[in-house]
Order: structure tokens, then C-alpha cells, then sequence
């Protein structure tokens, strides 16, 4: 469905009066995202995860310097390819719930994702009644503004938002974060199931812990750099078919896990916490 | 261009805006007194090689006249900021103290706020009996409610502040938080406060001395020299009534071009 | 029921600030240096004698003392009764009310147009930031935002009357015709080139404003999210950018009505046009400090009125303020 070929992205940085730095932000990254599954892509805030979503999407802030090829389909996406595929195949379910227009009522959000994925205006308030009808949000959510919404009420609407385009890609930017664990699990089967359908999901999050039960396969990220792409079912045990030392660590560190800390050097416990 | 620090840019703007004050500073010091020179045989004198910008109906240098005027103005202007400043981040901080000085505090800017700035301006200037102190104080007076807004909710906020609070609580001196702690946030507030105040002080002393009630009318100023070409307008006298008033734009336009450099580089 | 406690608040707050700018420009009018009695004479002064310069102040209570004169004039203003203006030989209200007639089609339309077109420009800038379009917009918009009002008037009657014809150069009709007399078509015609002097200077606020509003919104995590749904730059100005630039836009118009007023008495001085800032300038030189007195607190009132409006319209408009119920 999706390949990411050696992306690199520098963005650029002030260093002192004169001098503009380019920070790299993504190294070579490189992965695969198949239909039908849950790709859930793990890292500590700072690793690049978000900027990878954008950089799939087209959306990245205009100074920016990006290496590597992008493929979804066979055919290379380019930014003209994204611009055109943006809402019709690629979906984007944003880490942040300020994302909903506050002015806007929810309803008519939805419809308006649906005319933006190209459905005619007749039958995109149908198809927004029924995404909204199938994430369980009842005609009093579908009339509210974004501040009357619970966290896990607009994380559902921005789901319904992804689902109601149709896209056969998905990425939903940390989507469990900030929701109790009914909630979450709520949002996370949504996403499962759109999978389920034949869709592809990249799960970006950094609580490996909330991705393993729902993603097919785990990349592990540090410092925008691959640290390893695993099948989920390798995060289980002492973790010992994993390859790197920084993925085995990060499973073991898990509460389940006893916190066993002693595989990971100092510097990595910082970059962790960090 | 755009590309570039907005630091530099802030540094470089402000810069250029230095050495032109210093050349009109300057100017001042090496035209002497010909801006009041008549020349009776240039009277109303178009522009030419003789008469840069054209002569008025006493015959005197319109560009000379003009350079005095935008360094009255800028002076006018300067105290007129600095003063307000001051009155503002006063105000501000005597609006901490307690809470019902704070609502009188904002009960004073709620009703200076309600007057059109002109009209008080010209109460003010009324009530001073006109002048160059009257207009600096009527400029001050008027001018300071908007910074005073910002920096009295800034100061709340910092009070509010955990690491003020517990530096009290460690037993600091007032002195000692107002030093290490409020001032160093306030004073960039400050300078960009003051400069922005700066342009608009500067226009409405001009706007004041043009109706009549702030400069004298013997002195150069760009609001005399404006309401002296209005009495020529329909003879065809353009160039009176166009330089004064280019000169006042471009050196505002400068001071606002610093000031919106200077606030995206703080 | 729940409109009635704030708009009551409001008021009140309002006749407290009135209360304070009747104090406060009274206070400045009774610490001016100039003598009541000669700028009541004005050029007369010469002509009279000592005894008549006290019957003079005892007829108008000048003798008295200020906290006396204070009551006075406050009692006459709760009766109605505003004084008289001895520029205009008339009641202060009658001066007033007429003059305002008049400066109300000027500040009206100017507001009006600056108004639509600020914000139509702020729009259009904010949505195609960076493009040859927005740097015309914010280039007129940042210079016009430093101009004197009164030099702009000064090039437009250079331009537009003095050299091309094509408006009066001054007043509100031709000279010495009866108000009755003039026709609408003529009105207009002098009213056109202080209006649009007017409204040009009303315009850079407002564009500057919008654009700065649109620039966030289009910077922001709802601009984003349209772009990822493939909305178009045009798409998101339309959809989100509207909403979101409008109420501060109206907001905005509402409370510069003071800097609106400022600027017509400049313009009406420029083009000599007979509204209430003229009558401002005359009362202030002419040292008439009961017609001062009315049109301070006539003025305070206007845009204390378009203030309280526009603190008003968020709670009206904005959904995430109505249900606080501010």
C-alpha cells in the first residue's frame, strides 16, 4: 500500500544571529505498510512521529528540506499525487482535538470532510449521519460544539472525520492519548476495524503498551531514525527474537514487565524518559 | 528576504532607523536658523535646483522648514512615548497593590479609553493652555491605557507565578523579586510598548498642532506647515501641502517598520 | 432572563464612566489658564469695562467656586440642559443634534465601507499569504495605517478638486446656498471625497487585523486538518476563515469608533465640511467650554455605546462563550 523509501527531513533551525542549522527530524527512514493491517509506529516524544505523518500527507511547514522517496500504490507520491489524494485516500486523524473547529457544529464538520473526499453535497450529510451514527455519538453530539465534547467524544468524531472519506490509508496521530482506558479502547477497536476492512492504519503513539493488542506489525523509532520493524507477536516473553538492544529494552521496561531497567545504558534511560 | 533571522532584520532596521535620526538630529545642529530665513524674492517658489522642495509665502526653504518640523516631531514624540511608558508601567503596578486600586486603575483607562483621543488630546491641551510641554503631556496622558493593559495583566500573571511565589516564601526581599524576577520580564514589554506608542504620539501631535492647539504657529512644526498650505491649496501651491506631510509618513512608517521587526525578533 | 443581569451591569458601568469623564473634563476645562470671561467676549474684549467683565461673570457664575459651578452644571445636565454655546448662539443640544446630523452621514458611510472592504481585503491577504495580491493589500494596509489623516485630505483636495475638478473643494453644499435648497445629488456630491478620504484611513485597521487573524487560523491545527482532508487554501478560508476572522472583525469596527470620530474632525477641517468635529475645533479654539463640555460627553457616549456592542457580540456570537454564559 504504502512505502517509505530512505526518508530523510531537516527542518531548519536559528542557531545564532547569522547562521540557520538544519535539524534532522527523519534519517533514511524506511518502512512498509501493507493493506489490512495495523502498523503501529512506536517512539519517545521527539522521535519524529508526528513529522512522519505529515511528510506522508504533504503537510509539512514550507522550509523544509526532505530526501527519499514516498510510494503508495506502486506509483511514487509526489506532492501534486498528495495534494490529490489528500481526503480521498490518505486520511489523517490529528494527534490534537483543537483540530475541530470550535465554531463549527459537529455534524456539519463531518459533512464537510465528506464533500471534501468528493461526494456530492446530497449525499454527504447522509454518509456524516451515518459515520457519526456508527462511532455512537448521538444527536446531541452531532449538534455540539467541539468544547461540549469529551476527549473521548471528539477523538471519535475526528475518527468518524478519517472514516467517512473512504481513505484506504489511515494515520491516526496518537489517538489514545489523554482518554481513560474504556475510552481508549474504544477509539483503538474503531481504528482495528477499519483495518479489518481492507484499509491500511498506521498507529502512531509512544505507549507501546496500548499499541501491541490491536497492530499486526510494531517499527520501533528513536531519534527519526529505524531502530527495528517487528511483528507484534515478537514483543512477548524476555522479548528475545527482537534484533535491537533499544526495542528489547523498551518492552522490558514495561510495567508488566517488572520495569527491568537493567538493559538499558544510562543514556538510553535519559532518551526514554526524554 | 524572508528567509532571513528575524533578528537580523530587527538589528538591521534598527540600524538604518539610528543613523537617520542622527542625520536629522544632526541636521538641526547644521542648519542653524534657516529654516525662519525669508528669501523676498522667492516667494511661493516651485520646486527647482535653487529651492529643493519649493519656498512658502515668506519665502523660506520648504525642505529646511521640513527637516525641522520631523525633528520637533521627533522629539515631541520621544518624550511623549517615554512619559506615557512610564505612566503606564506606574499605573500597572500601583493596579497590584490591591484590588480596589486595580479597579480604579481600570476604571481610569475605561474612561480615558472612552473619549476619541483627539478630543481629549484637545481637552487636555485646552486645559494646559497650549504649548510644546502642553502637547507632550497631552500625548503622554492620552497614550498610555493600551500598555498599561498589557502590563498589568502580565504583572498578575507573574505574581500568580510559582517560582515568584515561592521565592517570597523563601523570604526575598520586595526589592529583591521586583529585580530578579518582574523586571526582567517587563522591560522588553516596555520597549516595544514605547515604540509602538512612538508613531502614533508622533501623529497626533501633528493632527493636534494642525487644528491649532498644540505648537506654537512660529515654530516649524509639520502640523503648522500643513494648516499654512491649507490657506494655498486652491492656488496651485501643491508642493507646501505634499512635502511636510511625505516626510511625517515615511519617518512614522520607519518607526513602525522597527517596531513590528523589533516585536517579531523579542 | 439570563440577558438581563449582564446588560444590566453594562449599563451601569457605563453611566459610571460617563460620570467620570463629565468629572474628569470638567476637572480640565476649570484648570485652564484661560480667563472664562474673555473667551466669552472673544474679540469684544477690548471694548468692555471692569464693571461690565463682573456682570458678565455673575450672570454665567464664573465668580463662583468651582465645586458650586461643578453642581450646577451637573444638575443641568441630569435636567437635560447641556448649556449654552456662545459660538453658535444656541442651546448646546440644538448645536449638537444638528451638527451630528450631518457628521453622521460621513462617519456612517466611511464606517460602513471601511468596514466591508477592510475586512474583504484582510480575508483575501490572509488566504493567499505570501502571494503578489497580499503583498499589494498589506503594503497599502501598513502605509495607509501610518498616514496623518488630514495629509491624506490635503492630497485629495490637491488631486481630486484643485487640480482635476471633479469635487468641491469645500463644505457641505455650494456657498451660500440654503440647506433647504440643496439637492441630494449635490450632497453627495461634496460628501464623496471625505468619505472616501475617510474610509481609506478606516480600511488599514481592519485589513491588518482580519489578515492577522486569518493568518493564524490558517496556521493552526483546524487549518491543518482541512488540509489533510483535501481542502483547498480558498476552501479553508471560505469555510473556517470566515467564522473565525468575522467576529473580531466586527468587534474591531465597533470599538474603533472613537478613532473614526478622531479622524472626521481632522477630515471636516480639511474640506471645511460643517459636522460636529468642525464644531469641535471651533469650541476648542474659540475657548466655548460649554459646547467642549457637551461634545466630550456626546462623543464618550457614542463610543462607549459601540464598545459595550462589541464586547456584546462574543457573547452572542461565539458559541464557546455563550454557554459560559458571559
Amino acid at each position: 500500500m504504502l512505502t517509505i523509501d530512505q526518508l530523510s527531513l531537516q527542518l531548519p533551525l536559528y542557531a545564532s544571529w547569522w547562521k540557520r542549522d538544519w535539524a534532522t527530524c527523519l534519517d533514511e527512514f524506511s518502512l512498509t505498510v501493507f493493506p489490512g493491517e495495523v502498523h503501529a509506529v512506536v517512539g519517545a516524544s521527539g522521535a519524529g512521529k508526528s513529522l512522519l505523518a505529515y511528510a506522508i500527507m504533504g503537510l509539512l511547514p514550507t522550509p523544509a528540506r526532505l530526501n527519499g522517496q514516498l510510494y503508495y500504490q506502486g506509483k511514487p507520491l509526489n506532492a501534486s499525487r498528495q495534494r490529490q489524494l489528500r481526503g480521498r485516500e490518505l486520511a489523517l486523524i490529528p494527534q490534537s482535538l483543537s483540530a475541530l473547529d470550535p465554531l463549527v457544529r459537529t455534524q456539519r464538520q463531518v459533512t464537510w470532510a465528506a464533500q471534501r473526499a468528493g461526494q456530492p453535497s446530497a449525499h454527504a450529510w447522509h454518509a456524516s449521519q451515518q459515520a457519526l451514527d456508527h462511532y455512537q455519538l448521538d444527536a446531541r453530539a452531532q449538534q455540539a460544539y467541539a468544547h461540549e465534547l469529551s476527549g473521548g467524544m471528539a477523538r471519535r468524531v475526528l475518527t468518524a472525520m478519517a472514516h467517512v472519506s473512504q481513505a484506504k490509508l489511515v494515520i491516526a496521530d496518537e489517538p489514545s492519548v489523554g482518554l481513560d482506558p474504556h475510552q481508549r479502547q474504544r477509539v483503538l477497536d474503531a481504528l482495528r476495524e477499519l483495518a479489518n476492512q481492507g484499509k491500511s492504519v498506521i498507529l502512531i503513539t509512544h505507549h507501546l503498551r496500548h499499541a501491541l493488542p490491536i497492530a499486526d506489525r510494531v517499527t520501533i523509532m528513536r531519534d527519526g531514525k529505524l531502530v527495528e520493524t517487528a511483528p507484534a507477536c515478537a514483543f512477548q516473553d524476555s522479548g528475545a527474537s527482537l534484533t535491537n538492544a533499544y526495542s528489547q529494552a523498551l518492552w522490558l521496561a514495561l510495567p508488566d514487565n517488572a520495569f527491568a531497567t537493567t538493559a538499558i545504558s544510562r543514556r538510553e534511560q535519559e532518551a526514554h524518559v526524554a | 528576504m524572508s528567509q532571513a533571522q528575524p533578528r537580523l532584520r530587527a538589528a538591521f532596521s534598527l540600524g538604518v532607523t539610528a543613523l537617520l535620526v542622527m542625520g536629522l538630529v544632526a541636521s538641526q545642529w547644521l542648519l542653524g536658523d534657516s529654516p525662519q530665513q525669508m528669501q523676498f524674492d522667492a516667494r511661493l517658489a516651485p520646486p527647482s535646483v535653487d529651492h529643493w522642495l519649493g519656498t512658502d509665502a515668506l519665502g523660506r526653504e520648504l525642505w529646511a522648514r521640513t527637516l525641522a518640523g520631523l525633528a520637533l516631531s521627533f522629539w515631541v514624540g520621544c518624550l511623549a512615548a517615554l512619559l506615557s511608558t512610564l505612566i503606564a508601567l506606574s499605573l500597572a503596578a500601583i493596579a497590584t497593590l490591591s484590588a480596589r486600586l486595580d479597579a480604579l486603575v481600570s476604571l481610569l483607562i475605561d474612561t480615558l479609553l472612552s473619549v476619541p483621543h483627539l478630543i481629549l488630546l484637545m481637552l487636555i491641551a485646552f486645559a494646559l493652555g497650549g504649548g510644546t510641554q502642553a502637547v507632550i503631556i497631552a500625548v503622554a496622558v492620552t497614550h498610555w491605557p493600551s500598555l498599561a493593559r498589557v502590563l498589568r495583566a502580565e504583572l498578575w500573571q507573574l505574581r500568580q507565578a510559582p517560582y515568584v511565589r515561592i521565592s517570597r516564601a523563601l523570604g526575598k526581599s520586595r526589592w529583591f523579586v521586583l529585580h530578579g524576577h518582574l523586571l526582567p520580564h517587563l522591560i522588553p514589554h516596555c520597549l516595544v510598548g514605547a515604540l509602538l506608542l512612538f508613531p502614533h504620539a508622533i501623529l497626533h501631535e501633528a493632527a493636534l498642532t494642525f487644528l491649532g492647539f498644540g505648537l506654537s504657529p512660529s515654530q516649524p512644526a509639520i502640523g503648522v506647515l500643513l494648516a499654512d498650505a491649507m490657506r494655498y491649496l486652491s492656488g496651485g501651491y501643491w508642493w507646501l501641502g505634499v512635502f511636510p506631510g511625505l516626510g511625517l509618513l515615511l519617518m512614522v512608517l520607519g518607526f513602525e517598520r522597527l517596531s513590528s521587526h523589533l516585536r517579531r525578533a523579542l | 432572563m439570563r440577558l438581563i443581569a449582564p446588560i444590566a451591569k453594562r449599563v451601569a458601568r457605563l453611566a459610571l464612566v460617563l460620570t467620570c469623564v463629565a468629572l474628569v473634563s470638567y476637572g480640565l476645562m476649570m484648570a485652564s489658564p484661560i480667563d472664562p470671561v474673555d473667551a466669552y467676549l472673544g474679540p469684544q474684549m477690548a471694548q468692555v469695562s471692569p464693571e461690565q467683565r463682573a456682570l458678565i461673570a455673575q450672570r454665567w457664575g464664573f465668580d463662583e467656586s468651582v465645586a458650586v459651578q461643578f453642581g450646577h452644571w451637573l444638575r443641568q445636565l441630569v435636567s437635560g440642559d447641556l448649556g449654552w454655546s456662545h459660538v453658535y448662539n444656541q442651546p448646546v443640544s440644538e448645536v449638537i443634534a444638528q451638527r451630528f446630523q450631518r457628521s453622521i452621514a460621513l462617519l456612517g458611510s466611511a464606517w460602513l465601507i471601511s468596514a466591508l472592504v477592510g475586512f474583504s481585503l484582510g480575508v483575501v491577504a490572509g488566504a493567499k499569504e505570501g502571494s503578489k495580491l497580499d503583498n499589494i493589500i498589506s503594503t497599502y494596509a501598513f502605509i495607509t495605517a501610518s498616514t496623518p489623516a488630514f495629509w491624506l485630505a490635503i492630497l485629495a483636495v490637491l488631486l481630486f478638486s484643485v487640480t482635476l475638478g471633479w469635487t468641491p473643494t469645500c463644505c457641505a453644499g455650494p456657498a451660500g446656498a440654503l440647506n433647504q435648497e440643496v439637492t441630494l445629488a449635490t450632497r453627495l456630491h461634496h460628501l464623496l471625497l471625505p468619505v472616501a478620504t475617510l474610509a481609506l484611513l478606516g480600511i488599514a485597521s481592519i485589513t491588518l487585523h482580519t489578515r492577522t487573524r486569518m493568518l493564524e487560523l490558517m496556521r493552526s491545527d483546524v487549518a491543518t486538518h482541512a488540509f489533510a482532508q483535501g481542502a483547498s487554501r480558498l476552501d479553508v478560508a471560505w469555510r473556517h476563515g470566515l467564522r473565525h476572522a468575522s467576529v473580531p472583525a466586527i468587534t474591531l469596527a465597533f470599538a474603533s469608533l472613537g478613532e473614526l470620530f478622531g479622524g472626521s474632525i481632522l477630515i471636516e477641517q480639511v474640506f471645511a465640511y460643517p459636522g460636529l468635529g468642525q464644531a469641535t475645533v471651533a469650541a476648542g479654539l474659540r475657548s466655548d467650554v460649554p459646547l467642549l463640555l457637551g461634545i466630550a460627553l456626546f462623543t464618550a457616549l457614542f463610543v462607549s455605546v459601540g464598545n459595550m456592542i462589541a464586547d456584546s457580540l462574543y457573547g452572542v456570537i461565539d458559541p464557546r462563550i455563550k454557554a459560559s454564559g458571559l
